[in-house]
């Protein structure tokens, strides 16, 4: 098992901590009381979440624990039935999810949502959609701006696809990437509306060791270039354990747990959601 | 990686297309001037360039944006009487000046109706928005079966009752007469008008779609949860796709009507919409070449199957069928595929030879 990156968590005002190195910083994300029913169902309930400036959160859990339903809560594809959610010290209440990304939260997808029939360049251009100044009728006439515009905008997209050495697959079409390559595009394109936050939806998964091995150091580079905050859903225990500096531990829609990767895996009531109890 | 398909480059196809409009217009602008040409296909020139408009601008709906509209001859008959409606009320204006007018106004009016029944449309999904847009259709059409246009010294005068309901002096001259459409206006259009109209439609729809908001609206259609998260507004682009498909439709409806001097409201029913539907699913939906294609042969076809007498339409139907199987084959696209890149390389190696 890859060594914990063990960091102190300290206390900030609401019942979070974040790491000590983000402490006098701003929250990117403050999730108070966040909860949703469907229909008679208790989704999630109670989930309460600080996340630092360049903090690395993990949100483990069994599955059908509610990790995605979170992540669908904070990005407003769902409206939380209760509680709150600040993005930056601003309320999202009744946003819409454009509006949250603008805001400074983009995210991946646990079943890839790629544009299919598009080109990995094109996919990762429309991540920087909001980042290209030229209105439409530019476009159409081709005027200066939409040749400098477009210019800036390929240099970018290569720029950001070299993260993960993938600039040489600029022209081909996302649905004949292998399984990774889609992962870690769907990565690049959420990187490119430029966030503050950026959310993984299980981002190791199908991959090998050697590749999530590539992937967690890829992740950290990611949070130390662009100084952003990261939360990812994983099942994979090395790499939870190996980049995370929190832990969030969800079981039936509430949290049971929270802390350092140490402090998680000592936590007898995680082990006994994940392995149950303990009989004989 | 050697499975990995290198995506087509969209530029080159582009090019591919202005060159396809520029070889249509000297073949067929040559073939009438030295007379090599049927009057009956003469006739359909432009009506066959209208609906290649027409089928990129369907095209732009169903291809680019996703979304299956089965109302289009709509907005081609909005811009139909709105051009003659213009046309015949502008005097004193040569007649390329009324032309380019009425396209103009005609093509602002459709663009409005296009955003006006995009926002309850747009708000649906699938086979509820095509329900929807054929509805549509049919009530611009029921509109316009019972709209009544005149003009006299004092200017235009609509009504939703009858002629006697505009109210106009005696010298008026009705311009739509209901049910009868519109008679006795001045064709205006030509063939070399038709194509240049044609070659802006094909610069405005491939420019837009090579261009951060074409990306936006490809995004949307391919995955809109996606898109949203890439803050990108489903709506916003839905919209811009729709009225700049209603616009083209509109310039295409004017060129269309101006081509005669009377035009009826029937002509624009839902075999119509159907009808530009076909030229865009047979051409490959997304693929404007296709289009450009499928709308010009499909509109000769039956002309060409004269000798067929009764059998016309019938054999029409089945060539349509038999296309549809041939193009929609995998293993026969695969092959065509194989063929042209061993085409290509032989090609390839021959010049480097030299």
């Amino acid at each position: 098992m890859s060594k914990s990156p063990e960091v102190k968590l300290v206390n900030v005002p609401s019942p979070n901590f974040v790491p000590e190195k983000d402490a006098d910083k701003p929250l990117v994300l403050e999730a108070a009381h966040l909860g949703i029913d469907f229909g008679g169902l208790v989704a999630v309930d109670e989930f309460n979440i600080g996340i630092g400036a360049t903090e690395i959160c993990g949100l483990i859990g069994p599955n059908g624990a509610g990790k995605t339903t979170i992540f669908n809560l904070l990005t407003k594809v769902y409206e939380p039935t209760r509680g709150t959610i600040m993005i930056g010290g601003r309320d999202t209440h009744n946003m819409t999810p454009v509006q949250v990304n603008q805001m400074g939260i983009a995210r991946t997808f646990q079943n890839i949502r790629l544009f299919d029939k598009l080109t990995v360049e094109e996919n990762v251009k429309i991540g920087l959609h909001n980042h290209i100044g030229y209105h439409t009728l530019a476009g159409v006439l081709r005027l200066p701006g939409y040749w400098k515009e477009e210019k800036k905008a390929h240099e970018r997209a290569l720029e950001l696809l070299d993260i993960f050495g993938m600039a040489d697959l600029a022209d081909v079409k996302a649905d004949s990437l292998p399984y990774g390559a889609q992962r870690r595009l769907e990565i690049v394109r959420a990187l490119a509306t430029g966030p503050k936050l950026l959310l993984l939806d299980e981002p190791a998964a199908g991959m090998n060791p050697s590749e999530t091995e590539e992937l967690m150091n890829n992740i950290r580079k990611i949070r130390d270039e662009f100084k952003i905050a990261i939360l990812l859903i994983e099942h994979d225990m090395n790499l939870v354990m190996g980049i995370c500096e929190s832990i969030v531990v969800l079981n039936f829609g509430k949290i049971i747990a929270k802390g350092t990767p140490s402090q998680i895996q000592g936590n007898p009531q995680v082990i006994e959601a994940y392995l149950g109890t303990h009989r004989g | 990686m050697t499975s990995i398909k290198k995506a087509s480059v969209n530029s080159k196809k582009a090019f591919l297309n202005y060159a396809l409009v520029i070889v249509f217009y000297v073949v067929f602008q040559t073939l009438v001037s030295t007379k090599h040409i049927t009057n009956s296909l003469k006739g359909q020139l432009i009506p066959i360039t209208c609906y290649m408009i027409m089928a990129i601008s369907l095209n732009l709906v169903v291809g680019i944006s996703g979304e299956l509209s089965l109302g289009h001859a709509g907005f081609m008959s909005i811009g139909a009487f709105t051009s003659v409606i213009v046309t015949s009320a502008l005097t004193g204006l040569p007649g390329i000046a009324k032309l380019v007018v009425g396209i103009i106004v005609a093509t602002v009016i459709a663009a409005i109706a296009g955003f006006l029944i995009g926002i309850p449309v747009l708000r649906l999904n699938g086979d509820y928005l095509a329900i929807v847009t054929l509805a549509f259709g049919e009530i611009i059409r029921n509109i316009i079966t019972n709209l009544y246009v005149g003009i006299d010294g004092k200017g235009v005068h609509f009504s939703f009752l009858s002629p006697d309901g505009l109210g106009m002096e005696a010298t008026g001259k009705i311009v739509v007469n209901g049910p009868q459409g519109a008679l006795g206006y001045t064709k205006l259009a030509t063939f070399t008008a038709a194509v240049v109209l044609l070659f802006i439609v094909l610069i405005v729809v491939q420019n837009l779609v090579n261009s951060r908001t074409g990306r936006a609206i490809m995004a949307i259609r391919d995955n809109r949860i996606a898109a949203e998260s890439m803050g990108i507004s489903p709506m916003k682009y839905k919209m811009l796709a729709f009225t700049v498909s209603a616009a083209m439709a509109g310039a295409a409806g004017a060129v269309y009507a101006l081509n005669y001097s009377m035009i009826d409201p029937k002509k624009f029913d839902f075999n119509t919409s159907i009808l530009i539907l076909v030229f865009v699913v047979l051409g490959g939906i997304g693929n404007l070449t296709g289009s450009i294609i499928a709308a010009g042969v499909l509109v000769v076809l039956p002309e060409l199957l004269r000798k067929f007498g009764d059998y016309r339409m019938l054999t029409y139907a089945v060539v349509l069928i038999f296309v549809m199987l041939v193009t929609n084959n995998e293993k026969l696209k695969g092959r065509i595929d194989t063929f042209f890149k061993k085409l290509r390389m032989k090609i390839s190696k021959g010049g480097r030879k030299k």
